[in-house]
């Protein structure tokens, strides 16, 4: 193979600056993170600004991200979800539209780098916990044992749940992580076999573009999934099971 | 044993983990089929609901890869 698939993933400072001693420079990362927010935030502007009675093409795209993200939180929250709508938007559109970004030849996808994937999912889970013990106080503590067992499995339980509540940022950010990198790696590994078979190479190249739709599919469900398993735990917080 | 060849059997063997998202997979979808060829109905509420399980599960396969690939690059 001509090169090594993980390159793609190299982080690369373009602009370098450091601060008391902490790496802060403007990276190729730091550059499709600003792409992805102008994007996103210039296509729902321009797609809501005409307000038509009948929509055009991209305000009915921009519509339907809309009412999806409505849905979910309207479903998965439930009551006293409405407040946390704007946030589990932008969550979900960033994730979107990075994912999708990241398709794009040549550019690079942050989503692929646990570092970015972490840092949101901590966030959701210190947010969630902090919501959860501000609205219940010591019932908090009540989601870790779940109602009407018997007392005694308290012993197995509570260590079972803590370990799964402890997970979820893991589970959360590694999911996403996991699925970039791989997608990103294996259509790199198949367009080497494109390269490497010459005229047969005709044979991979079909796999490949059908991968290729594969991996738009992944993107938006993997943002899809990020979202609501975020509303998910959310819930958790606001009702306690 | 050579260092490379152990790290090469180790990918390979991380690789096995698969084995159960694959089943669970494809339960995932089985049961979905089997959901939706009992009551066609409740094919929207479903349709929903079932990438959640789908990622969750996997995401099983996906961590296998990682050790896979770390064991293979790292």
């Amino acid at each position: 193979m001509a090169s090594n698939p993980m390159d793609q993933f190299t982080i690369v400072p373009i602009v370098p600056l450091e601060v008391a001693g902490f790496d802060i420079s403007f990276t190729n990362s730091a550059l499709w993170m600003t792409i992805t927010v102008v994007v996103s935030s210039l296509f729902l502007l321009l797609s809501i600004r005409s307000r038509g009675t009948i929509p055009t093409r991209g305000q009915m795209v921009a519509e339907m991200m809309y009412n999806t993200v409505a849905n979910m939180v309207r479903d998965n929250v439930g009551s006293g979800g409405q407040p946390y709508f704007p946030f589990i938007f932008t969550l979900f559109m960033f994730v979107l539209f990075g994912n999708l970004l990241g398709m794009v030849p040549g550019s690079f996808t942050f989503t692929s780098h646990i570092a970015v994937t972490f840092a949101m999912a901590a966030i959701i889970f210190i947010a969630v916990t902090v919501i959860g013990i501000a609205k219940h106080g010591t019932r908090f503590a009540t989601l870790f044992f779940p109602h009407g067992a018997p007392l005694w499995t308290a012993v197995i339980l509570i260590p079972i749940e803590l370990v799964s509540y402890l997970s979820r940022p893991v589970s959360l950010s590694v999911r996403i992580f996991a699925n970039l990198t791989v997608g990103h790696v294996i259509l790199k590994v198949i367009a080497g076999f494109v390269v490497a078979l010459g005229v047969f190479g005709i044979v991979p190249l079909a796999g490949l573009v059908a991968i290729t739709a594969f991996e738009f599919m992944i993107a938006v469900i993997q943002a899809y999934v990020f979202a609501i398993l975020s509303c998910i735990y959310l819930h958790d917080a606001l009702h306690l099971h | 044993m050579e260092a490379d060849a152990a790290r090469l059997i180790g990918a390979g063997l991380a690789a096995i983990g698969m084995i159960g998202a694959g089943i669970g997979v494809g339960n995932v979808w089985a049961s979905y089929i089997q959901a939706i060829a009992r009551n066609p109905a409740s094919k929207g509420e479903i349709g929903a609901n079932i990438w959640i399980g789908f990622a969750v599960t996997e995401a099983i396969a996906l961590f296998a890869l990682i050790i896979a690939l770390m064991a293979l690059f790292g």
